[in-house]
């Protein structure tokens, strides 16, 4: 399957920490100083409980929540359960036909047009 | 306070087009609108409340008013998605419930065939002013494979099969077979949806609705009125709407808002799943019909697969008469938004006026229930429940 090119990511004020850790290899997530509990998307204020939140380097290990491949249009979209917690939406990169929900996954940057990497994953 | 009883759907149209290059949007709106009314027996100047949706050009009420050059005392555009028109009928009942409107309409129109939309399998660009967008667009999110992750979510959990989802695509083909007006009208066997080109694993081209021009509109009116009209008489007996979206990273694909919103419709009217005797369902994907079906109790959860195979949802066949217009998987899913539709349909079971083929026998409890945006990730839901009066 031919892989599909990635564009870079759109911006906004609580997103730019964060591309720019990537730049610098590093894959963060927000936790809540309050609550205690890492959440996904990265958010300023906590979604459980509205507390301030701050970044955290993360393992970039996780399983497959589930997947679908567009064989066609050359990706797999998927959602990734992080070894932290939270589960994210993503893509997976490589051969399809070796995933299933339930498989170890490791990060692996992508890095798009502009430069900025995305954090896709690859089975583990 | 509750709007059990409160509002009647006393007309309801669905446009017969399902192409319409040489007509414009509004005018869409503007002709369902003329046909609800018509079937209501109720005249332009009669219509004191308009809701529309994101379907809606411009501003919604502002320009589709002006358009319509109706006045109005209430209005209201919520819009979540495809379920819209469905909340709708409830925000409808309380405002009538208090007074505020006593003769509401609602349109929904839209032309993306003609349009040539790429509906389920476009990629969207990227807006930095919608929050989860910096995180999620780059990596093509498209309608399509959002819903086959439920769907291969749900193969994983309990077993379901395609072949069991495909059932609900040959369930609405034999309805759709006596809709003259229905854009897929052969009858399809399982192996037709499973043989068909694969979209985004595991859902088949089958498996998906069609993209259709059209519209629909519908009337809501108080007790009082609907009683000097001379339509049979569908009462609003019960509503829910609930958002469902990652819950902050604990995301969890076994069950969508519906499974908020459909018990409190069953509440608030007072009835239980095995009560209805008919189901409009949502039904952009099979997998949306399979989750639904589980949301609103007609089954247990992780049975859906078991429960609409076999004919389970044919119409004379089965337990759980559905989406007897062939819904969106075979009729029509006008603007993308099948909502209003789901309405329609169940209002022509409730007076007996669905096409003999499908009518079913002493239909005095209807439930619609719909889902906007993408059950996958956030969308809304909403449920309604119908009594023939």
């Amino acid at each position: 399957m031919a892989d599909r090119i990635i564009p870079s990511p759109t911006q906004n004020p609580e997103s730019e920490p964060f591309y720019a850790a990537a730049k610098e290899g590093k894959f963060m997530i927000r936790r809540c100083k309050d609550c205690g509990k890492p959440h996904w998307y990265p958010r300023a204020l906590c979604p459980f409980c509205f507390g301030d939140t701050e970044w955290e380097a993360a393992s970039g290990d996780g399983t497959i929540y589930s997947f679908s491949p567009m064989r066609r249009a050359g990706y797999t979209i998927a959602y990734v359960t992080l070894k932290e917690g939270p589960t994210m939406l993503t893509n997976i990169l490589g051969d399809p036909d070796k995933l299933a929900c339930g498989v170890p996954v490791k990060l692996q940057w992508t890095v798009t047009e502009d430069g900025t990497p995305v954090p896709t994953f690859a089975a583990a | 306070m509750s709007i059990k009883g409160r509002a009647y759907i006393v007309g309801a149209f669905e446009h017969p087009t399902r192409k319409a290059p040489d007509k414009s949007v509004a005018q869409l709106h503007a002709e369902c609108a003329r046909g609800a009314l018509a079937d209501a027996g109720l005249k332009k100047s009669d219509i004191d409340g308009y809701f529309c949706a994101g379907d809606a050009p411009g501003m919604g009420p502002i320009n589709m008013l002006d358009y319509m050059n109706l006045k109005v005392r209430f209005f209201d555009s919520t819009d979540v998605g495809g379920s819209s028109y469905i909340a709708h009928v409830a925000h409808a009942a309380q405002a009538i419930a208090m007074g505020k409107a006593s003769v509401v309409l609602i349109t929904l129109a839209g032309r993306p065939r003609s349009e040539g939309q790429a509906t389920g399998t476009a990629a969207r660009p990227g807006n930095p002013g919608i929050p989860d967008s910096p995180w999620e667009t780059h990596f093509a999110p498209v309608t399509a494979n959002v819903y086959a992750m439920v769907a291969a979510r749900h193969m994983y959990e309990y077993g379901t099969t395609s072949e069991q989802l495909a059932w609900i695509k040959v369930a609405a083909s034999h309805h759709a077979q006596w809709n003259e007006h229905a854009m897929l009208r052969n009858v399809v066997t399982v192996e037709d949806v499973v043989n068909s080109p694969m979209v985004s694993d595991p859902l088949h081209r089958l498996d998906c609705c069609v993209i259709s021009d059209g519209g629909g509109a519908l009337i809501v009116t108080s007790p009082e009125i609907a009683r000097s009209l001379k339509r049979p008489l569908v009462k609003v007996i019960g509503a829910g709407e609930a958002p469902k979206g990652q819950l902050g990273g604990e995301v969890d694909l076994r069950y969508s808002g519906g499974a908020w919103s459909g018990p409190m419709a069953f509440a608030e009217a007072g009835v239980r799943p095995a009560d209805i005797k008919y189901a409009s369902i949502y039904d952009s994907f099979t997998i949306t019909v399979l989750q639904q079906i589980e949301d609103m109790g007609f089954c247990e959860r992780g049975r859906g697969g078991a429960f609409v195979s076999d004919g389970n949802l044919i119409s004379g066949v089965g337990k759980l008469p559905f989406n007897t217009d062939g819904g969106g998987l075979c009729n029509n899913h006008p603007a993308n938004r099948g909502g209003i539709t789901k309405v329609i349909e169940a209002v022509r079971q409730l007076r007996g006026e669905a096409h003999p083929k499908v009518q079913v026998p002493n239909c005095d409890l209807a439930l619609a229930h719909g889902t906007g945006g993408l059950i996958g990730s956030r969308h809304g839901s909403a449920t309604l429940i119908l009594e023939r009066e």
